[in-house]
């Protein structure tokens, strides 16, 4: 069977783990351990390796999809996550602008590790506080060509259609040669 | 929906950088440690400002540019009171005291001086208010950020913030096409546009540093400065490699391109179908 995958990236707290959950066909293998630090005690647990979820399509071709660790003293697996993708998503939260600046960093790395597609989508959209898409392209300081997506990581329809604008980016960048 | 924070996160350089893309109407509102401040904006340029007690009256920032003498400024208050600003500009301009010019400057150079202070500021919250005019009895201005922008991140000293800010130098830069910007009308020293005449997507900004023999600190500072003033944006390198080519790795064993998009295709239809 042919497997490929992607990556979903982001900040702390960004709602990565929620995001692959809401459309992989399996239980998320997750990594998730208790926080210990008090400054990032915002949720109870959060990811230390990985996230792996699936989406098999047929007995030929599968989508694997890993979720990064959000924190920073992790990011050591960012490389050997993003080694062979087919492309990836950062997410980011839409209500903590003090994330921004990270998520900045974070696209740049995964676009010097390796520049395949990806897009960019704005967590939490349905939360009180949360920042509006325009004003997150400047903070993040995306350009117009750079998709940036609202995305609600528990609503399926919304996790789906980000995922389907990355593959039509995919798509387009193999059509454009 | 919000625009609000911490000037932690987001320093008023950032803030003004957001508000001059993005064109805004309305108010920002920063609570510092001891005093609040306000500024209002119009179509991304400054419009009013205000810090503290202070209220930005006509007759003290007249008085604050040497326009008129403590004895007139005694005067002034004693009679204007219930007064707007423009009624009692017009009756200073036909008096004779004043120019509209004089005016203008004065209250350009008062707001100038409340941002520059602003920038200063490093804790607070901060939250802006859409649709929020310049109070009836006051003068608007309208003074274009960028060169705000770039004095506030000329005073930048942290190497270890700039590299945060702009951690990748082998990023190249392009300059924007924004409606109504002028490079030549923003007040640049001889460093910046050194750099500036160096910006092409071929060269990448460790490139410029080294064609104009600046070290990390100033090359970071400088592009930094271009970038919150809505000058430049990144762009990837003229011969950085294509998506596409990291797209090799993600198909193993898949060589054909019509193959490839064939796979690409099942995985939409699939996501679809969920």
């Amino acid at each position: 069977m042919l497997t490929v995958k992607m990556v979903v990236t982001g900040p702390f707290n960004a709602g990565k783990t929620e995001f692959i959950q809401t459309v992989s066909e399996i239980d998320v293998v997750s990594t998730e351990r208790k926080i210990s630090s008090e400054a990032e005690r915002i949720k109870e647990t959060t990811t230390v390796a990985m996230d792996f979820g699936r989406i098999t399509v047929d007995n030929d071709l599968a989508l694997y999809l890993f979720g990064t660790p959000g924190q920073k003293r992790f990011d050591f697996m960012w490389e050997i996550l993003s080694e062979g993708m087919l492309g990836f998503i950062v997410m980011v939260d839409s209500t903590r602008p003090e994330t921004f600046r990270e998520a900045r960093n974070i696209l740049e790395a995964f676009r010097a590790f390796s520049p395949t597609p990806y897009v960019v989508a704005a967590s939490k959209q349905d939360l009180e506080g949360a920042w509006e898409l325009d004003d997150m392209r400047i903070a993040l300081r995306l350009n117009e060509d750079e998709k940036l997506l609202p995305c609600i990581a528990l609503d399926k329809e919304s996790v789906k259609e980000v995922l389907l604008e990355l593959l039509a980016s995919i798509l387009l960048e193999l059509d454009n040669q | 929906m919000a625009l609000q924070g911490n000037l932690r996160d987001f320093t008023i350089t950032q803030l003004l950088n957001l508000i001059n893309l993005a064109g805004k109407n309305g108010a920002l509102l920063v609570q510092g440690s001891n005093q609040a401040a306000r500024m209002i904006f119009r179509e991304g340029k400054l419009a009013f400002a205000q810090v503290g007690d202070s209220e930005g009256a006509l007759p003290s920032v007249l008085h604050a540019s040497d326009k008129v003498t403590d004895t007139q400024l005694h005067t002034l208050e004693q009679r204007a009171t219930g007064m707007s600003d423009k009624e009692l500009g017009l009756l200073l301009i036909n008096a004779g005291y004043v120019t509209q010019a004089d005016i203008l400057e004065s209250l350009q150079t008062y707001f100038t001086s409340i941002v520059n202070r602003l920038m200063t500021w490093v804790e607070g919250q901060f939250r802006f208010e859409e649709g929020v005019e310049v109070p009836e009895n006051r003068i608007a201005v309208r003074i274009p950020l960028e060169n705000l922008i770039m004095e506030g991140s000329r005073q930048l000293r942290e190497l270890e913030q700039l590299r945060f800010e702009i951690p990748n130098l082998d990023m190249a830069l392009s300059f924007t096409d924004r409606p109504g910007v002028n490079l030549k009308k923003v007040n640049l020293n001889v460093e910046e546009w050194r750099v500036v005449s160096y910006i092409n997507p071929k060269n990448s900004i460790r490139q410029i540093a080294t064609a104009t023999q600046m070290n990390d600190l100033q090359i970071r500072r400088i592009v930094y400065g271009l970038l919150q003033a809505g000058l430049v944006k990144f762009v990837r390198p003229a011969n950085a490699p294509s998506q596409l080519e990291g797209l090799k790795t993600a198909f193993p064993g898949v060589e054909q391109r019509e193959e490839q998009k064939g796979l690409v295709n099942r995985l939409i239809e699939r996501i679809r179908s969920i």
